[in-house]
């Protein structure tokens, strides 16, 4: 009882130990993943996104695409049939911050590159009750009026170069040439045609 | 893993587990032993002069707590969970994948694997192929072909007789496997406006619509010499390269006057992705079948 009182009447050696106490779950579950190279390791052929992709992803990210749509496909046998290979961590190591997300209203989009033609998704994103008539998903076409500056994409290549994405030099002195223009539309299909493309699974 | 990590984990974990066992054991509340008064049930502790009643953890939820734990170690036994120790099931979730997916591929072959040596024209008698086509169709095609395979704007009707690239069996399993890639390319740079309108003038005129019949003859010339090359100097289309019959009304995209200018300005692309490493080749053979016989009737 002598030790429960000291541990009571004085709060920073509360804080600490409660600190202490709760600290053991993310010491083994998320530090070793740091510095294994299961996860750190990009898998083969991994490219960083290309400038218009990058663009793409951050409109993916502001219209709120991953708060319906994961990015995770789990290794169960329904998942990798629905939707081809298992994610693995190294697809993901380029992702900052990753938009695996964790509540699926639409579909997975892990591996949606390459499954639907360009038209399709331009067809869809406009309103998707033009190719799937009993969708509950919003329709986006502003996206089609919109085009991108390109002022702050090396900006944004170089803060993800300073995260470890391995962006050259002329990757970033070209990229502001190379989004100027395109519309929001051209640069989220982009985006979407590369997910996941990397693995293949036949169903 | 590295030795490193994995005596991180093992350490980490059991010192863990230790922590919560003492914490549990320490916590328990025992009145003091008190040899006058056999019946005082205090634990000794006082403050302000409130003393404090020994009120034990419930022992079912005492019990609980050390079932718990006891799970929890022979579950790091069993099951992947110290570091790099492979447990002794050696139990993994891709193992478990796997061998989900063999029983089930054994489940096909039973299913798909007696329609593979069947031919397509076998197969869309068969109630149970068309069936299982039906669904392949909902799952993979439907989505830009429509449910009732009748098409989009921009993407063809499966139900009718008019083929962009051959509706033979041969050809639409080409098709699914290797995907298609139409791509008529923009006339408006090249031609400018006012042929581009008579040209549509004559495109009115093939498919049978309200036309002036003079701009449509002057088009004439201009579709022979541009667009001959793919849709055919009859304007019934070639199926090598996928141009659409443009004599008859059945149209991808718009067929009015200002859709057909419209194509003619910017051109079309249209793509078919190719299946054949998405699905598998018994799925692709049933799903042949499937889109033959949509057709058939």
């Amino acid at each position: 009882m002598k030790n429960h009182d000291i541990v009571e009447k004085n709060v920073g050696l509360l804080v600490l130990l409660t600190v202490f106490a709760i600290s053991f779950g993310a010491l083994v579950e998320i530090v070793p993943q740091f510095y294994l190279k299961e996860t750190t390791e990009p898998v083969e052929g991994l490219k960083p996104l290309s400038a218009v992709e990058l663009e793409g992803r951050d409109i993916y990210i502001r219209e709120g695409c991953h708060v319906c749509h994961t990015q995770m496909v789990r290794p169960l046998r329904a998942e990798v049939e629905r939707y081809g290979h298992y994610s693995v961590a190294g697809e993901s190591v380029y992702e900052h911050p990753f938009l695996w997300g964790s509540k699926r209203t639409g579909p997975d989009l892990a591996r949606v590159g390459g499954r639907y033609s360009d038209t399709w998704h331009k067809a869809h994103l406009y309103d998707p009750r033009n190719v799937v008539p009993k969708s509950n998903m919003p329709a986006f076409p502003w996206l089609f009026d919109a085009t991108l500056d390109g002022k702050h994409t090396a900006k944004k290549m170089e803060a993800l170069r300073s995260v470890g994405v391995p962006y050259t030099d002329d990757d970033i002195a070209g990229a502001a040439e190379a989004v100027q223009g395109v519309t929001e539309i051209d640069a989220l299909v982009a985006y979407l045609q590369q997910l996941g493309t990397l693995l293949t699974h036949k169903r | 893993m590295s030795i490193f990590w994995s005596l991180w984990i093992i350490v980490l974990t059991l010192t863990c587990l230790a922590l919560v066992f003492w914490v549990l054991m320490a916590n328990r509340k025992v009145a003091v032993r008190d040899d006058e008064d056999p019946e005082n049930r205090t634990t000794g502790h006082v403050y302000d002069g409130i003393e404090e009643y020994d009120n034990p953890l419930p022992r079912w939820w005492f019990n609980l707590f050390l079932i718990t734990m006891v799970f929890g170690l022979i579950y790091l036994v069993l099951f992947p969970g110290l570091g790099a120790w492979k447990g002794v099931l050696g139990w993994t979730s891709v193992g478990k994948l796997e061998r989900d997916q063999e029983r089930a591929l054994e489940s096909y072959e039973q299913s798909y694997g007696v329609f593979s040596s069947m031919s397509v024209e076998e197969l869309i008698d068969n109630p149970k192929a068309m069936k299982m086509g039906a669904r392949l169709f909902a799952n993979n095609c439907s989505v830009c072909h429509g449910a009732d395979a009748g098409g989009n704007y921009g993407f063809p009707d499966l139900t009718d007789n008019d083929w962009l690239y051959g509706g033979t069996p041969e050809k639409i399993r080409e098709t699914l496997l290797h995907g298609r890639a139409g791509n008529m390319p923009p006339w408006g740079p090249v031609l400018g406006e006012k042929k581009i309108s008579l040209i549509t003038d004559y495109v009115l005129q093939l498919s049978g619509q309200e036309h002036d019949a003079d701009a449509a003859a002057e088009g004439a010339s201009l579709f022979a010499q541009n667009c001959a090359t793919c849709h055919g100097a009859d304007g019934k289309g070639m199926q090598t390269v996928g141009a659409p019959n443009l004599t008859d009304d059945i149209w991808l995209y718009e067929g009015s006057r200002e859709g057909i200018m419209q194509s003619l300005r910017n051109g079309r692309a249209n793509e078919m992705p190719a299946q054949k490493d998405l699905l598998r080749e018994d799925k692709i053979h049933v799903l042949t079948a499937y889109v033959y016989s949509l057709s058939q009737e």
